[in-house]
């Protein structure tokens, strides 16, 4: 094991990648000499040359499209988007093109890539770098969507993206980049479409999502501790594919669903979640639903703002003692 | 606007078109002319449901393309794509059953008219998205950099797509790149109904925009297919041979409207007469009469073509249409459309 920061782990989940199969390679604006806005892809340029690391001019249809071009004629290329509320620049590849080639064609192109970009909030940078847009990929059929909590899983779904055979988006939180975590050592490979039980408890089940992973963990402890609610946190992991066997097992012990999402409320992905668990288990549940996302507005930029307007520790406690005590 | 195009200053008339390659030129029109009306016919029969978007008119840069190009090089077309699909090799039975809504399509009836694709003769999609398909061509031209396979990817548009943002990005891109792609765009005077001089800042729409991105401006004329074939061969050529990306701006025009719903009565009176004198097909035909090549030769595969047609028809019209099980199939790798275990 080895300690890695969540932004490092990216670089070398593409790293492993990219020594493993020559025909992947990976481009985007400042992702090679500059190692990333982020500096998420730092080495990269260095280790397998500017053939297969290559820097873009800001055209992020430009970008995606050729992604496309070069998936459909075997190589299995991974893009950066550098903010994920870019993806509204180049949507139409993303939900008209990718999404709908293998379905147009009955199965005649096939999309093995991967879009990387960086999602959410947390740097005070405003409503156009700041957005938790997950929900818009989940809405389109034909894309999988990846949002990793942990470092680990950054470089294992990661690794386990590039050799899906169909078009990932894979959202990495900014605001997570920094953290530290244990990375298996060697190779490294996980698996789309399965959530993690993080904790187990008997009174609630918390589903969250990437940044949201930690806050649910963070306020499962207090409950636990301060005020006597045993709480199972679920980290989703992978919205397409849903792992809902996981949740609704995890549901159906204690319950009881709380969602904490990061995006706006309206078609945030837990209301589907509450859709499905609300179909299939309703005689299970002990009482009603309860969402916790941001409200649905733009997102702030000053501190105070924006630290008031995600679900934070504090809201996740005074919710779910409000709701379930 | 002038229909009369000077050939450009690049183009090689050194580069001999061969007695077979010409008749292979006359043939294909044909074909494209051919199998384009019947999709008509068939449409006036209810038939052909959806929209459709004609090539009558510009067959002559799809099969000049289509004779030009390896078997393993990539088109890339629009929503018009019908000739450009069939100038590959694709089958005709496939493109008319997939305009039909039948199980033989070439898509199985997912597509339909606007998205016809042949993966195995290099037909990789027509797109509905204006410039949609520009920076997609130009990815698969990277790959064929990257792999070092002499491909070249050929992406066709029409003039509309020259003020698309996608348009700009991808000449861009490919010329930082130096990729294996050819950008046609075939100029039919008209985005959809309005007349593309009304709406674009420069008199040729993507001629005088190739020096924007360090490329040569090549004006050419669309309705001459020795024309279109000698420019074609040139910049695949180049492409092949590392020289990177070209933009050709094939002047052309439509006989029909844009798509089946429209009468294109925003033509002025005698405009459509007039480019009908330079009909490719006839102009290629009494072209051909000129260098000395028999009526019947010509008759012979006019009479070819039209068997090719009826019998295409005849077996899109006994395809059953597509079985329900396919709606939930091919959404994934796996075969299916599961977004959940």
């Amino acid at each position: 094991m080895a300690e890695l920061t969540y932004r490092d782990a990216v670089a070398a989940g593409i790293a492993q990648e990219m020594e493993r199969d020559e025909r992947v390679v990976f481009l985007g604006e400042d992702v090679a000499a500059a190692g990333g806005v982020f500096k998420a892809t730092v080495g990269l340029l260095e280790k397998f040359g500017p053939r297969r690391v290559r820097d873009c001019p800001i055209s992020e249809q430009a970008i995606l499209g050729a992604t496309m071009g070069a998936a459909m004629t075997g190589l299995r290329p991974i893009a950066e988007i550098m903010f994920s509320d870019f993806l509204a620049v180049c949507w139409d590849i993303v939900a008209n093109e990718i999404a709908k080639m293998r379905y147009m064609t009955n199965g005649q192109i096939q999309l093995p890539l991967v879009i990387r970009t960086a999602n959410g909030a947390g740097s005070r940078f405003g409503a156009q770098h700041s957005q938790s847009v997950e929900n818009w990929a989940m809405a389109v059929p034909g894309i999988k969507v990846v949002a990793p909590a942990f470092p680990a899983d950054v470089k294992g779904l990661l690794a386990a993206a590039v050799r899906d055979p169909d078009p990932v988006l894979f959202f990495e939180q900014k605001s997570l980049y920094a953290m530290k975590g244990e990375v298996p050592d060697g190779e490294c490979i996980d698996e789309l479409g399965k959530a993690n039980v993080l904790r187990s408890g008997k009174d609630c089940t918390i589903v969250a999502l990437a940044a949201m992973v930690h806050r649910a963990l963070g306020a499962a402890e207090i409950l636990e501790k301060e005020h006597g609610i045993s709480c199972t946190v679920v980290d989703v992991r992978s919205l397409v594919p849903l792992d809902t066997r996981t949740i609704l097992s995890e549901v159906v012990k204690t319950g009881r669903l709380v969602t904490v999402e990061e995006n706006p409320r309206l078609c945030g992905w837990g209301a589907e979640v509450a859709s499905i668990v609300t179909e299939e288990c309703f005689w299970d549940l002990d009482g009603p639903i309860v969402r916790i996302t941001t409200p649905h507005v733009p997102l702030p930029s000053a501190d105070q703002l924006e630290d008031n307007t995600i679900p934070s520790v504090e809201r996740i406690v005074r919710e779910i003692r409000q709701k379930i005590d | 606007m002038d229909t009369t195009v000077k050939r450009k200053k690049t183009e090689s008339p050194e580069i001999e078109i061969g007695r077979e390659t010409r008749l292979e030129l006359y043939r294909l029109q044909v074909e494209l002319r051919y199998c384009e009306k019947r999709a008509y016919d068939l449409f006036l029969q209810n038939l052909v449901k959806g929209t459709s978007h004609l090539s009558l008119g510009q067959e002559a840069i799809a099969a000049a393309f289509g004779v030009a190009m390896r078997p393993d090089d990539w088109t890339f077309c629009t929503y018009r794509g019908h000739a450009h699909t069939l100038a590959r090799g694709a089958s005709m039975a496939g493109v008319l059953g997939e305009l039909m809504g039948r199980e033989c399509g070439l898509l199985g009836g997912k597509g339909g008219s606007m998205h016809l694709t042949d993966v195995t003769h290099g037909a990789m999609g027509s797109y509905a998205i204006i410039g949609a398909h520009l920076p997609v061509a130009a990815g698969a031209a990277w790959s064929a950099q990257y792999r070092g396979t002499e491909q070249v990817a050929v992406c066709f548009f029409g003039d509309g797509t020259t003020n698309i943002g996608a348009f700009h990005e991808s000449l861009n891109f490919s010329a930082v790149w130096q990729l294996p792609v050819v950008f046609v765009c075939e100029n039919n005077l008209y985005m959809e109904y309005t007349p593309i001089h009304a709406v674009t800042a420069v008199k040729n729409p993507a001629a005088d925009r190739a020096s924007a991105y360090g490329l040569e401006s090549i004006l050419i004329d669309g309705n001459d297919a020795d024309a279109v074939y000698r420019t074609a061969v040139e910049c695949m050529t180049r492409a092949r041979k590392g020289g990177g990306p070209a933009l050709i701006e094939a002047v052309t025009y439509r006989h029909s409207g844009h798509s089946r719903a429209d009468p294109a009565k925003y033509r002025p009176d005698g405009e459509l007469e007039k480019w009908l004198e330079r009909d490719p097909v006839k102009i290629y035909r009494e072209r051909l009469l000129h260098l000395g090549f028999t009526e019947g030769t010509l008759q012979d595969i006019e009479a070819e073509v039209t068997r090719k047609v009826d019998e295409a028809t005849a077996i899109a019209k006994a395809s059953p249409t597509p079985s329900l099980d396919g709606i939930e199939r091919n959404v994934w790798a796996d075969g299916g459309a599961a977004w959940r275990n």
